[in-house]
């Protein structure tokens, strides 16, 4: 008797949602399966990367990755239009970081004008992160999406604390919105049942798990998105079938794995490699968990989760 | 678990008038209503309807599709007026139900080519020209009928819904547990497991009317418990919907938010 693969029916479908606008707009989500198996269902879309930038020089970032943009990180502007030329990124993630009233404070105002600055350089789609702090993005949020209105662009992110605002400005002025929940599958449906009670359309949601690092707790979310997946895909579960975006640049750069000196720790090889496998590793295994936009910051480690995403078709 | 909403029936007076008369109105308001509060599917029964059924069937379809977007339960006993709804269906919502086909020889021979035409699902009613066998699995004799003339004619056994059928538990209460014996059982005819429907309300028939809800909710959760795939109700009644969402969330069918009633 001839082997037959047995075969999952799925009776729901994950949400897709465009980003951008014009030719540089891209897709993501759609998938009516889990991630890759394309003999059980359609992946219509691959998953998408967003090289994140941010509006302060990124002296904290490790030197390997750093020296990447050296010649344009002192200009948001520059490093945006960098990120899509010279890289050809599918969309760039501006992190609005110096309104943190622990950094610079940064006026709404001011985060503006330097996002509209940006959007108009680039064509390819903008996420513009706020600085995570509750209170300040909702000012920050506010005024930014005003300014981007017609762009098409994703605008988070969204914690219960702040969703309501937040949720109002992204949808008065047409663009997506990320809600992240801290780790908590549950959570992360409550969020955006909340979302869709005010009114928000579901089709606009990007789920934010809340990322994390290999070997840093990379399982937790892990487990959390294939929840989420087989939710969507198996129960049907409308308030689960939003894409999901993993912001893991900022998670992966910080560990000792991609800081600690070759000098100190020689028997974990190069340093620069180290760093870029860290991070194209963490992204490899949130793409498998069903990751439909990835933020990252090493070039090199987006080209070997490009490969790899396309390999896998 | 699934709901198919019973409200359009032709039963009920309000509808009735209006089918006779081809007002579009009162049934898309009902089928909006019953989309809105959670209906997977929306029964459309206009009953034996020998005369006009076909073009009854027609009209009704349409008129419940030109508003809601949802698949039909397509509800007659005329297997002429059950064909023209078939036809007329708009499968971009999802496939139609027949309801239904039974035990019974000439229904079954009428209905079951009918899915098998229409790439159709269809609900096996476990009943024969003798009525409603008193034990689950006489009810599964019968069940197993239905599966071999669905399997000659090449039906799917996942597009079948068997009915164990409800009896008023105010005139037969011994019978309320092998209604629920029955889903068990018809689940193990066969793997992947057999899908099932109800029709709830009649657990209920007879008994005083403010005895009406509790009984049927508290029915449907034992049904649920063995694994009952979809039933026919009103999903207007909040406290229905509610008892199926909060059951689904305890057998684990749907997963948990504070606010999953709100879904």
């Amino acid at each position: 008797m001839a082997f037959t693969i047995p075969k999952e029916n799925y009776n729901g479908k994950v949400y897709e949602v465009e980003l951008g606008v014009g030719d540089r707009a891209i897709k993501i989500g759609g998938e009516s399966t889990l991630p890759f198996l394309s003999f059980e269902g359609e992946m219509p879309n691959r998953p998408s990367i967003a090289i994140e930038i941010q509006d302060l020089p990124p002296n904290d970032w490790p030197d390997t990755v750093k020296k990447v943009y050296e010649k344009v990180s002192s200009n948001p502007v520059a490093w945006a239009k960098f990120c899509q030329d010279e890289l050809k990124a599918d969309a760039v993630a501006l992190r609005l970081i110096s309104t943190h009233p622990d950094q610079k404070d940064t006026k709404p105002e001011d985060a503006a004008k330097l996002v509209s600055e940006v959007l108009n350089v680039i064509s390819i789609p903008v996420i513009i992160l706020g600085s995570e702090h509750i209170e300040k993005d909702i000012a920050v949020l506010k005024t930014v999406a005003e300014t981007a209105k017609g762009k098409n662009c994703i605008i988070g992110k969204a914690q219960e604390e702040n969703h309501k605002t937040i949720a109002a400005v992204a949808m008065a002025n047409e663009h997506k919105l990320i809600a992240m929940s801290q780790l908590d599958v549950n959570l992360a449906k409550q969020l955006n049942i909340l979302l869709t009670q005010m009114g928000f359309v579901k089709e606009r949601i990007l789920t934010d798990p809340m990322s994390s690092a290999l070997g840093y707790g990379l399982e937790y979310t892990y487990s959390v998105m294939e929840r989420i997946r087989l939710a969507a895909l198996q129960q049907n579960d409308g308030a689960m079938q939003p894409p999901l975006v993993c912001d893991i640049g900022k998670n992966v750069w910080k560990t000792k794995e991609t800081i600690a000196a070759e000098a100190e720790l020689p028997e974990w090889g190069s340093l620069e490699e180290r760093g870029i496998i860290w991070e194209a590793m963490t992204a490899a295994g949130m793409i498998m968990a069903g990751a439909n936009l990835l933020v990252m910051r090493h070039p090199k480690a987006i080209e070997l989760t490009k490969k790899l995403i396309e390999e896998l078709r | 678990m699934i709901v198919i909403g019973e409200r359009i029936s032709i039963i009920a007076k309000k509808v009735r008038d209006a089918m006779m008369s081809r007002d579009k109105k009162p049934l898309q308001e009902l089928a909006l209503v019953q989309m809105k509060t959670g209906a997977n599917y929306l029964d459309l029964s206009i009953g034996p309807a020998e005369e006009g059924g076909e073009e009854l069937m027609d009209w009704g379809v349409k008129t419940l599709q030109e508003v809601a977007n949802l698949p039909l339960c397509i509800d007659t006993t005329n297997p002429k007026a059950m064909e023209a709804g078939l036809k007329a269906h708009n499968n971009k919502w999802g496939r139609p139900i027949i309801n239904s086909a039974s035990g019974e020889e000439e229904r079954l021979n009428n209905m079951m080519p009918l899915a098998a035409k229409y790439n159709a699902q269809i609900i096996g009613l476990t009943l024969t020209k003798q009525g409603i066998p008193p034990l689950a699995e006489e009810r599964c004799a019968i069940a197993a009928e239905i599966m071999a003339k669905a399997a000659e004619l090449g039906v799917p056994m996942e597009d079948i819904y068997l009915d164990p059928l409800i009896l008023p538990v105010a005139f037969s209460q011994d019978k309320c547990i092998e209604s629920i014996r029955a889903i068990r059982l018809f689940k193990e005819l066969n793997d992947p497991p057999m899908k099932t429907v109800v029709g709830l309300s009649n657990i209920s028939n007879g008994a005083p009317k403010e005895l009406r809800g509790l009984i049927n909710r508290t029915f449907l959760t034992l049904l649920m418990y063995e694994g009952l795939t979809s039933a026919i109700i009103d999903p207007t009644d909040k406290e229905m919907m509610a008892t199926v969402k909060t059951t689904d969330i305890l057998l684990q069918n749907t997963m948990y938010a504070h606010s999953y009633l709100e879904m």
